[in-house]
This record gives structure tokens, C-alpha cells and sequence, in this order.
């Protein structure tokens, strides 16, 4: 599934790297503590999170994620932005909490396979 | 002359909702005392009441550093030290407004503000436990703009530390040291850490309880003990230092 179905079917707010929502989504991962995502997480995974400090952006590039998912309407600082364009990372905000989107993500996610 | 100080620059007062009531300024201080600490600085969660009844109780036969331990918005927490009450007090003004939530006295513990002869002043009842909404990247900036030195605390614990909650220390994050709790110690810390070699490390007792003052301290080599010489060790200027 690529992240423009996500994308697409969640309603998510696109904040920047719109020429990125093809990239293949291969998983998810949930988390705020960046030590565990980048111990957790794999290539292609789409990450949701509360964080939106610009750590989260080398994070996910180094993790090479699908693109991340800010919980709660949570707004990426300027800096994070302009990090998330130089490493191609799409940034996508939705209104739901990390339970909810998180379970809609699962349910797209394995319904399709 | 240069001379070795032993600094203790992470104590926290009764102040604190998770540190014991005996923690109040003229037992801290004897405590220190005793311990032979020539330099310490009082950092409590999100707030500093308690810092002028410690240099009170202090008087000149201990040095002690106006500070504070924040809880930025990615719960990281960072120590902001400087060198008198008036820059610390102006910090404390913005960490008010971005600190949200009452106290539960039950849950989490008594916020007591205690003078120099140990009388209780007042009850802090905002939520200190609580997390800020500031990110730690502007708390930084206005640490400095303040003329303080920004230090996350405890790198090498699993909660609250700029690693756990950060993942990694962006070059460019300008923090002016970094604490390793006791449990690891700098030179365990350095081998840990081979990466953050650009920066000074400190250690320090993060004592909640009078008998962990000075459990761990930082040997600081200065000429004597004042903030612009300890921030003259941290950047390793004339000579000073710290010694690892």
C-alpha cells in the first residue's frame, strides 16, 4: 500500500514532501521515545507520533521510513519542515489520537494483504 | 592560582514534590558542608522558590548556582544554571505560563517552601511533575539569551533524557555540557558515548534525599567558585577545566 492511499482514506493533512506519498508502506510503528522507534521500526514503516521535534526527521530517514503521522493535530516546528524536505520524509498530520489512527492504520494495512 | 573544586551542580530541595521533606536549605547546606562540595547548584523540577533561602542558609561558606530543572515539551530534562537570581527568576515567569496542572500532594508529594531557619514559606501547588509545552530547542536559546548554561540532565537514563526521548544530540543542538548520572560516571560515560567527545561531561548527585548529597560530584579545576568560572571550565578557557 503506498502512503497516498493512507493518505487518502484517513484524510490526513499533508505538510510537506507531496511528491513522496508513493513510497510503499510495508508496516507501522507507534511511539514518542525516539531511542525505541529507531530500535523498533523498520524500512518502510510509516511512524506515528506526538514528537515533532526535528530529531524525528533523521530518525525516520535513518530508519528510511514510508513517512511519519503527527497525532492530535500536532504541528511540525519550521525547522522539523525543512529538515522533512531536504530528506524527502512526507510529514502528515491527523486529529485523531495515536490509539485511534493507529488502529485505522492497522486495519488498512492488513485488510489489504 | 587554579585549584581543584568539587561541584555537586544537581540537588534538588523539598521543594521538589519526589524529594524528602529534609531537604530544606539549612540541612542541604550543612549536608554539602560535610561532604566537602565547594560549588552546588539547586535545580528543581520547574521551579526555583527555594534557591534564594539555600543561598541564604549558604552565606560565603558554600557557592551555590541558581538553577533549575525544566521538563521540555519532548520530556527531556534540561538544567539551566545561572549566575544569579534574576535571570533565573526572569526564566521562571515563562516556565509558569507553559506549565499547566495542580499538584496532587497525595499522588506525588509535597512542594515545600522553606526559608533559611527552616520555616515553611508556602506550598508550591502548580504541577511541577507536569511537563512544559516549550520545546527544548527554544529553551536553549532563551537559557543562553539569559546568559545561563543549558545542560540536559541524566543522558544515560531510559526516561526523561535527551537520548531516550531524542534518540541522538544534533550538532547543532548547543548545549554548553552534559550531565551521566552516577549510576554510569564520566569515564564509563565516555566509552558509552564516544560520539559526544565535542562536549564537556559532568557528573552529579541529583539528590533528592540529604544522604545522596555529594554521592557524586564533578572535579572542576578554576580559580575560584563563581558561574563565569565555571563556564570558563566548560569550554575549556585559560586553563580551566574539568577534570575527568
Amino acid at each position: 500500500m503506498k502512503v497516498e492511499t493512507i493518505v487518502q482514506a484517513l484524510g490526513l493533512e499533508v505538510k510537506c514532501c507531496r511528491g513522496q506519498l508513493g513510497k510503499e508502506v510495508t508496516g507501522g510503528y507507534t511511539g514518542d521515545l525516539l531511542s525505541d522507534v529507531m530500535g523498533n521500526s523498520r524500512e518502510g514503516y510509516i511512524w506515528i507520533t506526538r514528537q515533532v521535534h526535528q530529531n524525528i526527521v533523521a530518525v525516520a530517514s535513518l530508519k528510511e521510513h514510508a513517512g511519519i503521522i503527527l497525532i492530535n493535530s500536532s504541528q511540525p516546528t519550521d525547522d522539523t519542515l525543512e529538515k522533512a524536505r531536504t530528506e524527502q520524509i512526507p510529514i502528515m498530520v491527523s486529529d485523531l489520537p495515536a490509539f485511534e489512527i493507529s488502529g485505522k492504520v492497522f486495519n488498512l494495512l492488513t485488510s489489504k494483504t | 592560582m587554579l585549584k581543584a573544586f568539587n561541584c555537586d551542580l544537581h540537588i534538588h530541595t523539598c521543594l521538589s514534590p519526589c524529594a524528602e521533606l529534609d531537604m530544606h536549605p539549612l540541612v542541604l547546606v550543612q549536608k554539602a558542608l560535610d561532604r566537602h562540595l565547594d560549588m552546588i547548584a539547586i535545580c528543581d523540577h520547574n521551579a526555583s522558590d527555594n534557591v534564594q533561602y539555600v543561598m541564604a542558609a549558604a552565606e560565603d561558606q558554600l557557592s551555590i548556582i541558581p538553577g533549575m530543572e525544566i521538563t521540555t515539551l519532548e520530556e527531556v530534562h534540561l538544567l539551566a544554571l545561572f549566575d544569579s537570581l534574576p535571570p533565573l527568576l526572569k526564566l521562571q515567569q515563562i516556565i509558569d505560563e507553559h506549565l499547566f496542572g495542580k499538584n496532587d500532594e497525595k499522588r506525588f508529594g509535597v512542594q515545600a517552601i522553606v526559608n533559611e531557619l527552616g520555616e515553611v514559606e508556602g506550598i508550591n501547588n502548580q504541577l511541577l511533575i507536569g511537563a512544559t509545552d516549550l520545546s527544548i530547542d527554544i529553551l536553549v536559546d532563551t537559557i543562553h539569551q539569559y546568559g545561563g548554561l543549558a545542560i540536559p540532565a541524566h543522558i544515560d537514563r531510559e526516561s526523561f533524557s535527551v537520548l531516550s526521548q531524542l534518540g541522538f544530540i544534533d550538532r547543532d543542538a548547543g548545549f554548553d555540557a552534559l550531565e551521566i548520572s552516577k549510576r554510569t560516571g564520566i569515564q564509563k560515560g565516555r566509552l558509552q558515548y564516544r560520539e559526544l567527545v565535542q562536549y564537556p561531561f559532568l557528573t552529579s548527585s541529583d539528590a533528592h534525599f540529604i544522604g545522596d548529597i555529594g554521592n557524586a560530584f564533578t572535579k572542576i579545576l578554576m580559580q575560584e567558585t563563581t558561574f563565569s568560572e565555571l563556564k570558563m571550565a566548560l569550554s575549556n578557557q585559560n586553563g580551566r577545566r574539568i577534570l575527568e
